[in-house]
């Protein structure tokens, strides 16, 4: 019998762990074994998940368990997963074990470093199992203080002023979903005026349009901060490229995708007639969102500024996939977030690879590193070109799902979003090249360059799994569409029968 | 009578006891040694807080002067357990104090008055209760004795205390004036909602905001708080915060029912003027205990928010929340009190660099501070989200954004203390700090009830319980 609360439990004991450990040797592993624990059993929850689906079961969310929390508010402990979700926590787990395996090194404070790590990775695996809106609100902000003191003690540049923007902008949204999440709850009625957190009830009974129309906006934007919605961006570029390698990872693998998945499932799902409405004001941001960030990169000097930079591009794609309402669109943009994750990822990762052995990050300054240190000169030339979009890699797929998806839209407005979105590529492919062609290809130029060392194990480690991940969803998006299709159907359901209802 | 009395005045009487037994111990003049003193002191508090969990019964005293239910049992024991914990974590301080037991005997006086206050059906003994717990604190703010600013503090606190308890005086006369009584339980059926009973209320609910601290009337906190010795402190922003606040929700709630608007309408310009006050001027704040006491201002703001309900769900969320702001505020009064007893060093400032000499103490600051800021999984977070979520029951969404917006506000401030003590780079950090064991006693009830009271919903449910008629 799966249970999800070890999801949440095995992170938190290795978190404990960690602190009970004497030696960064010691506090290494354990952070590490705990992490592939963790990953090893999220895998056999899909595993298990599958048989399920395949043996019938077609209930919305599986391997539930309920309980209740605070009885006279109706609160409970509510979780339970489905494709979606599966595909995040497996992102989540992935992400956590290579941004471990990448702070081998970590040699300041090494035990808070991972606590903090680990307690970040607890607060995403029960914002994406929780079904009862206090429960992930909990875990939402569970994830935020973290990313403050990471940056903070372990960041560098301007991390002070970082920190403390990432930390006021994400708890502003956060405060946003809250003064959301509590309409939403005293509009609800199961009974003897009785108000309800669970999502799938509210989903199933509809709250009154002009309530909708008033909260939708509120969870929306309070989600979409957490995923760089333009414009309450700000935070992503200084927050990404002021934190340390791991931290970077964990924000823009996990954090950000905090905030899409929020849109999508507590925005989009229980508010379908407003989602509807406010359709065209979603394709608008994501578009500049999209368009803005592309452009931001190209003048962007530093390797961490780019991939931070074009992050904002890229989960523009995942805001646009949920705001054009179509089925195609929906799993693009789930895929979009999984792919963007594993991608910008490995993407952090070689930059704090790189960054560790040539201590510059200024594109001006690298060069030749293919022929010095060949490995990580090989991960950044994927990671890049995933994020361009080429075939094969998972970048590729999910963009054009989310195009076709967009396209499938019928509006004039929505299909010139689409068009503008697409254009968008090109532009991605001049910054990912340029920087690719100057720093890793080219001749070499600093000699001191000569006597790098090429990735550890570890560091080889964690790029494989990385890549291995994004190869698969590349070569097989069926697997992923598989997982996925039949959660977003039913999401799709709510909100085509918002659409008749109105 | 006899046994009713005992029973039910139980709390008092034994508070009393202790009282006169402190005062014996000072004439006697037998035992020399500060730390026994202290030692016995605790265990004759922590008798008397377990105490109040044994033989609680209901019913009433002299016509209905003096009552105890339930609400006040659990009122009394969590002012109780505030006060221990206090006393744990003043034994660094006072274990030098010349004058250790008149610390004690003026400190438990005031809890007394506090329990009258809680314990009374009438005005007349609500009042003769509050100048109880008034005036002995006044003397606690000047236990400083060598430093001028003790004592300019202490006259700050008795003359606006002096001026808030005759405003509430007026109040309270023209309340008599237009109904003819002053007992609880008749007051709210005679007030008709005339405009002189709506003036009186409002002066009285002045005199409550005096004492909570409440914008407008928040000036003297401040310089009260600076001024006083830590353990003070902690006991006016805690103990005292709270007995208010379980006075407010027995007696002057029920008295506003006629006029419901009107004081929705009080209670929203306070709460609004009393979080921005607070959180603005606790941005500008480089004294430790000065950024704390502009801090429990914008707390204040909360408990008000979450009482604005006016329903069971608001009464719950607040004492909840006080229990909370208990575990919270004294976690990181404590770890204050300890620095300023063996450095004198009380500037946000000087705690620079704290975390790589004192990475223990650093913890338990932070993690009050995360507590009092609302961020899990700390037991302040299910504090602020109920209060807040009672506060919505209204449906005024309005306010409930900005309260939620002031949170990300006081956020920052938090945050900057967390940033100096963890970030800020120092060349001469405070050197290590070691505590006596009452102390760590002391800190670590405080951060076990910071990590355990949230997740544990027992307590809630329990007190919910009781507040539902």
């Amino acid at each position: 019998m799966t249970n999800l609360t070890l999801l949440i439990v095995i992170p938190l004991l290795t978190a404990l762990a960690v602190l009970f450990c004497s030696d960064a040797k010691q506090i290494r592993w354990t952070a590490f074994l705990g992490s592939i624990i963790q990953l090893v059993y999220s895998s056999a929850i899909l595993y298990s998940y599958t048989m399920e689906r395949i043996a019938g079961n077609t209930s919305q969310m599986l391997f539930e368990s309920r309980h209740t929390w605070y009885r006279a508010l109706n609160i409970e402990y509510y979780v339970g997963v489905d494709g979606i979700s599966i595909a995040m926590i497996l992102l989540t787990a992935l992400v956590v074990v290579s941004g471990i395996l990448i702070s081998w090194k970590m040699e300041i404070l090494t035990k808070e470093f991972f606590f903090l790590l680990l307690l970040l990775s607890v607060g995403a695996y029960g914002f994406f199992i929780s079904l009862d809106l206090f429960t992930l609100f909990f875990f939402l902000e569970i994830a935020v203080i973290p990313k403050f003191l990471l940056i903070g003690i372990w960041g560098s540049g301007k991390k002070e002023y970082s920190a403390m923007k990432l930390a006021l902008m994400l708890m502003a949204g956060s405060a946003l979903v809250l003064v959301g999440i509590l309409a939403t709850y005293f509009n609800t009625d199961i009974g003897g005026g009785v108000h309800t957190f669970d999502i799938l009830k509210i989903a199933h009974q509809p709250i009154s349009i002009n309530v909708q129309q008033f909260v939708f906006p509120l969870l929306f934007v309070g989600f979409g901060v957490f995923t760089a919605l333009f414009p309450f961006h700000t935070w992503a570029p200084d927050g990404h490229s002021s934190a340390p390698t791991a931290a970077s990872m964990f924000l823009a693998g996990i954090s950000m995708k905090l905030g899409g998945y929020g849109c999508l499932r507590v925005a989009t799902y229980l508010m379908p007639e407003a989602a509807q409405h406010y359709s065209w004001i979603i394709v608008l941001l994501a578009t500049i969102a999209i368009i803005y960030g592309a452009f931001a990169t190209l003048m962007q000097k530093d390797l961490k500024y780019i991939n931070a930079y074009s992050s904002v591009s890229h989960c523009g794609f995942v805001l646009l996939g949920i705001g054009m309402l179509t089925k195609t669109a929906i799993i693009g943009a789930v895929m979009q977030m999984v792919s963007h994750g594993l991608m910008t990822a490995l993407f952090f990762g070689a930059i704090g690879m790189i960054y560790e052995r040539t201590h510059t990050r200024q594109v001006e300054q690298l060069g030749g590193l293919l022929k010095v240190i060949p490995f990580l000169g090989v991960v950044y030339v994927i990671a890049g070109l995933c994020s361009l979009g080429l075939p094969g890699f998972s970048g590729f797929v999910a963009e054009m799902t989310v195009f076709i998806g967009s396209w499938q839209h019928p509006g004039m407005f929505n299909r010139i979003a689409t068009l503008l979105a697409c254009a968008s590529i090109v532009v991605t492919a001049v910054y990912i090249l340029r920087a690719a062609g100057k720093a890793v290809m080219g001749p070499i130029t600093d000699e001191h360059y000569l006597q790098l060392k090429d990735a550890t194990w570890n560091e080889k480690l964690a790029s494989v799994l990385l890549i291995m991940a994004i190869l698969s969803i590349g070569i097989a998006p069926f697997w992923f569409t598989d997982l996925i299709s039949a959660d977003t159907q039913l999401i799709m359901e709510n909100i085509v029968r918002g659409i008749t209802n109105k | 009578m006899s046994t009713d009395f005992f029973i039910l005045m139980k709390s008092e009487l034994s508070l009393v006891l202790i009282i006169f037994l402190l005062l014996f111990i000072k004439v006697w003049d037998g035992i020399k040694s500060n730390t026994t003193l202290l030692h016995l002191t605790n265990v004759l508090l922590l008798l008397h807080f377990l105490f109040g969990f044994f033989i609680n019964s209901q019913g009433e005293l002299f016509n209905g002067m003096f009552y105890t239910n339930d609400a006040t049992a659990l009122e009394k024991n969590i002012l109780n357990f505030g006060t221990l914990i206090i006393s744990l974590q003043s034994f660094d301080w006072l274990k030098t104090h010349k004058h250790l037991l008149e610390f004690y005997i003026l400190l438990l006086s005031a809890l007394l008055g506090m329990f009258y206050m809680l314990s009374s059906g009438n005005f007349l003994l609500f009042y003769l209760g509050l100048e109880l717990a008034s005036i002995p604190l006044a003397a606690l703010v000047n236990f400083d004795l060598e430093k001028r600013k003790s004592a300019e503090a202490a006259m700050k606190m008795i003359l606006s205390s002096a001026f808030a308890s005759g405003i509430m005086l007026f109040g309270i006369s023209i309340l008599y004036g237009t109904t003819g009584s002053l007992s609880f339980s008749e007051l709210p059926k005679l007030i008709t909602g005339e405009t002189l009973q709506l003036f009186s209320l409002i002066f009285i609910f002045s005199g409550f905001a005096f004492k909570l601290s409440a914008a407008p009337f928040h000036f003297w906190t401040a310089d009260v708080y600076e001024g006083a010795p830590v353990s003070v402190t902690s006991f006016l922003s805690v103990i005292s915060k709270a007995a208010i606040v379980f006075v407010f929700i027995s007696v002057l709630s029920p008295l506003f029912i006629v006029a419901q608007s009107v004081w929705y309408m009080i209670l929203l310009l306070t709460i609004v003027l009393t979080i921005s006050v607070g959180n603005l001027f606790a941005i500008r704040q480089n004294n430790i205990k000065r950024f704390l006491a502009f801090s429990s201002i914008a707390q204040v703001g909360y408990i008000l928010l979450g009482l604005s309900s006016g329903n069971t769900a608001g009464s719950t969320a607040s004492v909840y929340f006080l229990i909370v702001y208990i575990f919270s505020n004294l976690g990181a009064f404590g770890v204050i009190s300890l620095v300023a007893s063996q450095t004198e060093k009380e500037n946000i400032e000087d705690y620079k660099g704290f975390y790589q000499t004192n990475p223990m103490l650093s913890w338990i600051i932070a993690i009050s501070l995360f507590s009092l800021a609302g961020i899990p999984p700390t037991a302040g977070f299910f504090g602020k989200m109920f209060l807040v979520t009672a506060g919505a029951g209204k449906g005024n969404y309005l306010l409930i954004g900005f309260a939620a917006l002031n949170m990300v506000i006081s956020l920052y401030y938090y945050l900057k203390v967390v940033k100096t003590i963890f970030i800020d780079k120092n060349e001469n950090p405070l050197p290590e700090i070691k505590g006596s064991l009452s102390l760590k006693l002391g800190l670590l009830l405080c951060v076990a009830g910071i990590i355990l009271t949230g997740f544990i919903s027992m307590l809630y449910q329990y007190i919910n319980t009781i507040f539902t008629f």
